[in-house]
C-alpha cells in the first residue's frame, strides 16, 4: 500500500513540478544585440561557465599546480574560453566557474550557467534539447589498451570483436563502440572517464574508447602501462566536432559564434591546438 | 399491536426478528457489505478526482511525453529488462549469502564467557566498522581498489566485488537483526537448554536461534526489500544492470521513460514481498493472541 | 547415608548485592530437602548455582564427593547428572513434546533417535501423557507442560533433581497433578532439592526443610519440628503469615 501510494504521490508531485515549471524550456532568450550591456547572462556582469568535476588536461588545468584550476587559463578549452570572454568584453575577474556532470548538462530545462565547455560533440539528437555553438575543435576516437594486451596491436575493428571495452555514459565514444565496433560482449558503461580508467587499472576492461587528445592524457598520466592502440578510421570519416553547450534558444550563442569564427579566421584556434593539443604523430590507424 | 422484543438476538426496542427489523446476524452482514460499498465508492471517487485533475492539467502532455511515453517504453524495455534480470540474480545470490554470514556473526556475538571474548570483539568491530561506511563507498573501494592491487589469485571481476561489497555491508546490519531476535528469546530457554546438557553452541543452534529467527522474519524480509534496490548501486563499477540501462537510454534519447520502466520492474518484485511480510506479521499476531486467551 | 550434594560456604553476589551468604547445605542420597522462604531470599539462585548455571563467588559445591564448582570441571557433564525444572518457559515451543524430551540425549550423548524415543515413550506412559506425544507445548495445559518438563529432566537419568517453584505459575486446579509427580519420584528414591511455596506439600514430602532469609539458611530441620516449633524469630514470623493466609 505504501509503495502504491508512493507512486501516486510521485506522479502528483511530478505534475505539480511541471505545472510550476511551466513552459520554461525556452528560458529567457534575450535580445539579439552583442553589446556588453545587452548580453543575455544568468548573472549580470559575469560570464558563468560550466565544466566537469574535476576538469582534465589537456582541456583545462595543465601543469601540476593547475590541475582542476580553470582560473589558470591553461589547457585548450581553458585558454579558449578566456579568449572568448575577453572578446565579449569580460575581464578575467568577471569569469565565474561552476561544475556539472556530463549528461546532467544535456538535460531539458533552464541552465544556471551561460555555457558549458566539456568536450561535447555536436549531434542532432542533443540539439533537440540544447543549442551548440559552431565547432571549436575537430577530433577523432582512439582506443587505449594496456601495452601487453592482445588488442594493443589491433589493426581493424573486426580485431576488437572479442574485447571487453568501456566508455563514459552518453558519449559519442560509447555510441561508436555500439554502432561501429559492435563487440560480442556489451561494453561496460561508467559515470565518467575517471571510473573508466579505474576499471582499466583494475583489469576489468581491456580497452577504452575516448577522443584522441584525451587518449594522450590517459596514457601519459592516468593509466600505468597503457598505450594508444590506434585511432579509428571510421570515426575520422565522421569526426567529432566539439561545441560549447547553451540553453536552448539562448541569444548569447550568436555572439559567441561570432567570436569563434573570428578566432578561426585569424588563426588563433590553430595556434591553441599547436600549443595545447599537438603531440607526436605516427598513431596506428584502426580500419573498418 | 406489535409485540415487545423478547428475542435476545435483537437488543433494544422493536419487534422481534422477521417482522419489521431483520435479525442481528443479518444486520451485521448488511453493515459489513455497506462498509465495503462505501470504501469502494470513496476510493473510486478519490482516485477518479486525482486522475482527472492530472490528466486534464496543462502540464500533463509534456510530462507524459517525458516520463510515460509508450513509444519510448517499448524501445527501452528490452535493454532495461535484461539489465534488471541481472539485478534479480544479484540480489538472490547476495541474500542467501547475507542470511548465512550474518547469522554466524550474530551467534558469535551471543557466545558467553571470557574464552570467546576475542571472537566477540571481532564481531562487534566488524559490525560497527561496516555499518559506518556508506555502501557506495564500499562498492567503489572493493570494486576498483582491490583488483587494482593485482594480488595473485584474487578475482578482478566487477560483478564479484560488487556483490561482495553488498554482502559485507548488509551482513553487518542483518547480524544486528538476528541479535535482537536472539535477545528477545526468554533467558529461561537458554537455561533450560544448558540444563539438559547442551553446550553453548548447541543451545544456540537447536533452541535459541530457531525461535529468534521466527521472531525477526518481518525484519529480515524488510532487509531483503532494501537489498533489492541497493543492488543497483553496482552500476558505478560499469555493470549494466537495470538502472544503468535506463540511464544509457536517457543519455541517448533525453527521454525519462526508461527510468519509469526500471521503477515498474523494481516495484514488481518488492510489492509482493512487502504484502507477504504484512500477511505473515498479521498471521503471527493472530496466532499469539489466540494462545494467550 | 552418603552425601549426594554438599554446599560449603557458598556465596554469590550480583553487582555487590549479596544474594547467597555462606551457605552450608548437605543433601543425602535419596533425601528430599525443601527450601522455603520469601521471594528474593535466594532459593532460585541457590538451585541455579548447584546446576552451575550461575557460578558461585566463594565456597565450593560437591556432587558425589567431586568438587563440581572447580573451574576445571566441564559443566555440561555435571549437568547431565542433575535435572532442573523452572517455574515457567521450560519447554522449547518450536518442538513437539517428544522432540523436547529426546533433544538432550540425542545431541549430548549421541543416543539414536529410536532409543531416545523409546525411553521418552516409557516416561510419558508412566506419567499418563502418551496422547500428548506429538503435540506442541502451546496445546498443553500449564500442568501438563510442567510434567513434560519433569520428564525431560529425567530423560538423562539424573541422580539429583532440582525444582524451582514449579507450581507457582500454575492455576490452582493444576497444581496437584504436578505435586503428585514429585511424590512419585520420592517413592522411587530420587534425591531432590525443592524450592516451593506449597507448605502443605513440603510438610508431607520433605525429609528436611530449610528456611532461607536474605541469602542465609536461618533454620533447617525435619518438617514436623520446623513447622510446629521454629526457633528463629524470622522463621516464626514467616510461618505465622503463611498460616494466616490459610496456606498451612
Amino acid at each position: 500500500m505504501r509503495t502504491k501510494f508512493g507512486l501516486i504521490l510521485f506522479v502528483v508531485l511530478a505534475l505539480v513540478a511541471a505545472a510550476c515549471g511551466g513552459d520554461d524550456e525556452g528560458g529567457d532568450t534575450g535580445s539579439g544585440s552583442c553589446d556588453f550591456a545587452d548580453l543575455n547572462l544568468v548573472e549580470d556582469g559575469f560570464l558563468t561557465i560550466a565544466t566537469s568535476e574535476p576538469a582534465f588536461p589537456p582541456w583545462i588545468g595543465v601543469g601540476d599546480d593547475n590541475f582542476d584550476v580553470p582560473e589558470s587559463k591553461t589547457g585548450f578549452e581553458g585558454d579558449l574560453v578566456y579568449k572568448i570572454a575577453n572578446a565579449l568584453g569580460f575581464t578575467d575577474d568577471q569569469v565565474k566557474w561552476t561544475r556539472i556532470g556530463f549528461i546532467e548538462a544535456i538535460a531539458v530545462g533552464p541552465k544556471d550557467y551561460d555555457f558549458n565547455v566539456q568536450q561535447y560533440s555536436i549531434s542532432a539528437e542533443r540539439e533537440e534539447v540544447i543549442d551548440f555553438s559552431v565547432p571549436y575543435y575537430t577530433t577523432t576516437q582512439a582506443l587505449v589498451t594496456l601495452a601487453d594486451s592482445v588488442y594493443a596491436s589491433a589493426s581493424s575493428v573486426a580485431d576488437l570483436k572479442g574485447a571487453k571495452l568501456g566508455a563514459q555514459i552518453g558519449t559519442t565514444s560509447l555510441k561508436f563502440i555500439e554502432d561501429v565496433i559492435q563487440p560480442d560482449t556489451q561494453p561496460n558503461v561508467y559515470d565518467d572517464n575517471t571510473d573508466v580508467e579505474a576499471a582499466m587499472n583494475a583489469g576489468q576492461i581491456e580497452g577504452l574508447v575516448v577522443d584522441l587528445p584525451t587518449a594522450y592524457f590517459v596514457t601519459a598520466a592516468q593509466v600505468d602501462g597503457s598505450v594508444i592502440a590506434g585511432k579509428f578510421e571510421a570515426a575520422a570519416a565522421a569526426p567529432d566536432n566539439y561545441g560549447l553547450l547553451f540553453e536552448s534558444g539562448n541569444s548569447l550563442k550568436a555572439c559567441v559564434d561570432a567570436v569563434i569564427e573570428d578566432l578561426r579566421s585569424d588563426g588563433t584556434l590553430d595556434a591553441l591546438v599547436s600549443q595545447w593539443l599537438e603531440q607526436g604523430g605516427g598513431i596506428n590507424v584502426i580500419s573498418g | 399491536m406489535v409485540q415487545p422484543a423478547t428475542d435476545p438476538s435483537v437488543p433494544g426496542v422493536g419487534p422481534g426478528p422477521g417482522l419489521f427489523r431483520p435479525g442481528r446476524r443479518t444486520r451485521i452482514k448488511e453493515e459489513g457489505a455497506k462498509g465495503a460499498l462505501v470504501a469502494f465508492v470513496a476510493t473510486v471517487a478519490f482516485f477518479g478526482v486525482v486522475l482527472t485533475l492530472v490528466l486534464t492539467s496543462d502540464a500533463w502532455p509534456d510530462v507524459q511525453r517525458q516520463f510515460f511515453n509508450w513509444y519510448h517504453f517499448k524501445q527501452a524495455w528490452p535493454a532495461v529488462v535484461s539489465g534488471f534480470w541481472l539485478d534479480v540474480r544479484m540480489f538472490l545470490v547476495a541474500e542467501v549469502l547475507i542470511l548465512i554470514i550474518s547469522l554466524v556473526i550474530a551467534m558469535i556475538r551471543a557466545l558467553r564467557g571470557p574464552a570467546f571474548f576475542p571472537l566477540r570483539m571481532l564481531a562487534v568491530t566488524y559490525i560497527d566498522l561496516i555499518r559506518g561506511i556508506p555502501i557506495i563507498l564500499l562498492i567503489v573501494l572493493l570494486g576498483f581498489g582491490v583488483p587494482a592491487l593485482q594480488l595473485k589469485g584474487v578475482p578482478t571481476s566487477e560483478l564479484f566485488w560488487g556483490i561482495t561489497a553488498l554482502v559485507i555491508s548488509y551482513s553487518a546490519y542483518t547480524a544486528e537483526v538476528y541479535r535482537a531476535g536472539i535477545e528477545s528469546v526468554h533467558e529461561s530457554q537458554r537455561m533450560s537448554a544448558r540444563s539438559i546438557g547442551l553446550t553453548q553452541i548447541q543451545a544456540l543452534r537447536y533452541v535459541i536461534v530457531p525461535q529468534a529467527i521466527r521472531n525477526v522474519i518481518p525484519a529480515l524480509l524488510n532487509g531483503f526489500v532494501s537489498l533489492q534496490k541497493d543492488v543497483a548501486l553496482v552500476f558505478v563499477l560499469g555493470v549494466r544492470e537495470g538502472v544503468r540501462e535506463a540511464e544509457i537510454y536517457n543519455a541517448s534519447t533525453f527521454n525519462f521513460t526508461g527510468y519509469v520502466v526500471a521503477a515498474i520492474l523494481f516495484l514488481l518484485v518488492s510489492v509482493p514481498v512487502a504484502r507477504f511480510t504484512d500477511w505473515y506479521t498479521d498471521r503471527d499476531r493472530r496466532r499469539k493472541r489466540a494462545m494467550s486467551t | 547415608m552418603t552425601d549426594k550434594l554438599v554446599l560449603e560456604n557458598a556465596s554469590k553476589s550480583f553487582e555487590s548485592q549479596p544474594v547467597l551468604r555462606d551457605i552450608d547445605l548437605k543433601v543425602g542420597e535419596h533425601e528430599v530437602v525443601c527450601l522455603i522462604g520469601s521471594s528474593g531470599s535466594g532459593k532460585s539462585t541457590l538451585l541455579k548455582c548447584v546446576n552451575l548455571l550461575i557460578p558461585i563467588d566463594e565456597g565450593s559445591i560437591w556432587l558425589d564427593g567431586l568438587e563440581i564448582s572447580s573451574p576445571s570441571v566441564n559443566p555440561n557433564i555435571v549437568r547431565e547428572k542433575m535435572g532442573i525444572v523452572f517455574q515457567a518457559f521450560n519447554l522449547f515451543p518450536h518442538m513437539n513434546v517428544i522432540d523436547n524430551i529426546t533433544l538432550g540425549p540425542r545431541k549430548v550423548h549421541g543416543v539414536s533417535v529410536e532409543e531416545a524415543e523409546d525411553r521418552a515413550k516409557l516416561l510419558l506412559d508412566q506419567f499418563g501423557l502418551t496422547d500428548k506425544m506429538y503435540d506442541y507445548p502451546d496445546r498443553l495445559s500449564g500442568g501438563q507442560q510442567q510434567r513434560v518438563a519433569v520428564i525431560r529432566a529425567l530423560a538423562s537419568e539424573p541422580e539429583l533433581m532440582l525444582f524451582d517453584e514449579i507450581t507457582s505459575a500454575l492455576d490452582p486446579e493444576l497444581v496437584a497433578e504436578v505435586l503428585n509427580v514429585i511424590r512419585g519420584l520420592k517413592q522411587e528414591g530420587m534425591t531432590m532439592l525443592i524450592a516451593t511455596h506449597e507448605m502443605g506439600f513440603a510438610r508431607d514430602v520433605a525429609d528436611r526443610v530449610c528456611f532461607l532469609d536474605g541469602g542465609l539458611i536461618l533454620e533447617q530441620g525435619p518438617p514436623r519440628d520446623l513447622f510446629t516449633n521454629p526457633t528463629q524469630p524470622r522463621t516464626q514470623q514467616f510461618l505465622q503469615r503463611i498460616v494466616e493466609a490459610g496456606r498451612l
